[in-house]
């Protein structure tokens, strides 16, 4: 890694950039700290390779997540300047020569330093049934695939998109006043799959989306959109479920279940 | 139910309170979209065309209002003019309660938010309905 920040060693030498990291190390701190750092700038480095400069040349400690560096696995969200961002997809160029101030993403409790423990919003994602659930007088797998036309699969694509990074719920501030809301990610996935045309659960679904924490504890803030690395847009999906929530409370009033 | 799920123990259904907000968001839209378009042009008609004199604001008269007002069909115009917007208004006011963290009595917040914008509705419709001559 440290042979990848170098190359324009000669020109580069001098310059470098302050990274700030909030630190908490539950068996240590009673409080999360910053701890100052100062990185060799690169216009070409992201900040999670600043954050594996500091770990493999500064200070060993410190915690952080990443898998892919490429914007796919969803790991290594974290607060850039207080701003939910993908620490492989935000480069220093972007902040240089200010100070880069990074901290666990937020509305999540932190683990160690910018590990988040995102089990709430795993469990949310569960929730929702995320998975085809077949028509009951389902084909038999001998008569072969279902097919969809690229219409059909337009109409759920976008939401197909995520990672699951948390960027949203870390940015929704209705998740930020009250756990129990279903957040963005879990109801774009649960649009997502009520779109699609192979799916038949459409009505299980809706009970979750009609609660009042489901889609109703949405107040289109829009700030969930505004993060996303992937162009999810979960407060459309959201809105597009408003719309279907409110038809199925009209014929709830006519047809009660 | 197939011989393979009784073998196994159901997970219990998970019990789903539905939300009547469909009701207020409903009224909450349609009169964020009555605001949105009419009154940029309310303000543009009397605050700026008839003081500039480039609409006659005998066209506005007491007497060519009250007129439309009383009429079968203005009356429920301006019912409509002044119930959305307001059920609008103490919706957003409602939901900004809970977003400014005032967590203590909910219900009460709901009730006094939404029983004054149905109380006003009322108390125009029924002015509206007195006035009415047909
Ligand atoms: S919707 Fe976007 S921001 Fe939210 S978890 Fe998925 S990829 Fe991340
Ligand atoms: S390391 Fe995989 S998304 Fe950033």
């Amino acid at each position: 890694m440290s042979a990848q920040t170098m190359p324009a060693h000669s020109t580069m030498a001098n310059k470098v950039i302050e990274v700030e990291i909030l630190r908490y190390r539950p068996e240590q701190d009673d409080n999360p700290f910053p701890q100052l750092f100062e990185v060799p700038y690169n216009p070409d480095m992201s900040i999670l390779e600043a954050l594996q400069y500091i770990k493999d040349h500064l200070d060993s400690t410190v915690s952080f997540r990443w898998s892919c560096r490429m914007a796919i696995c969803g790991s290594c969200g974290l607060m850039v300047n207080n701003i939910p961002k993908l620490g492989c997809k935000a480069f220093l160029r972007d902040y240089y020569p200010q100070k880069v101030k990074l901290e666990a993403l937020a509305n999540f409790p932190i683990e160690r330093d910018l590990v988040v423990d995102m089990g709430d919003f795993i469990k949310k994602l569960e929730e929702i049934k995320p998975y085809i659930i077949p028509a009951t007088d389902d084909k038999c797998l001998s008569e072969g695939t279902y097919k969809q036309t690229p219409e059909q699969m337009e109409k759920y694509k976008q939401f197909s998109m995520c990672i699951n990074c948390g960027l949203c719920y870390s940015a929704c501030p209705q998740y930020g006043l009250d756990k129990k809301f279903t957040g963005p990610a879990a109801l774009a996935l649960l649009a997502r799959y009520n779109r699609d045309s192979r799916d038949a659960g459409s009505a299980e679904r809706m009970k979750i989306v009609n609660q009042e924490e489901g889609v109703w504890s949405c107040t289109f803030v829009g700030y969930c959109s505004v993060v996303c690395p992937k162009g999810v847009d979960p407060a459309a999906a959201i809105q597009l479920l408003k719309v279907e929530s409110s038809k199925d409370y009209l014929i709830g009033m006519f047809k009660p279940d | 139910m197939n011989a393979q799920q009784t073998t196994t123990n159901q997970l219990p259904e998970k019990k789903y309170i539905r939300s009547h907000e469909p009701i207020f968001w409903g009224l909450f839209g349609a009169g964020g979209m009555l605001t949105a378009f009419l009154t940029p042009v309310m303000v543009l008609v009397t605050g700026l065309l008839i003081p500039l004199g480039l609409i006659d604001a005998e066209h506005l008269s007491y007497e060519k209002l009250h007129q439309f007002v009383s009429s079968w069909y203005g009356a429920p115009i301006v019912l409509v003019l002044v119930a959305l917007p307001l059920w609008h208004t103490l919706h957003r006011i409602f939901h900004s309660l809970h977003d400014l963290g005032i967590k203590r009595g909910r219900d009460w917040q709901q009730v006094i938010c939404y029983g004054f914008a149905f109380a006003v509705s009322v108390f125009v419709f029924t002015l509206l309905l007195q006035m009415l001559s047909l």
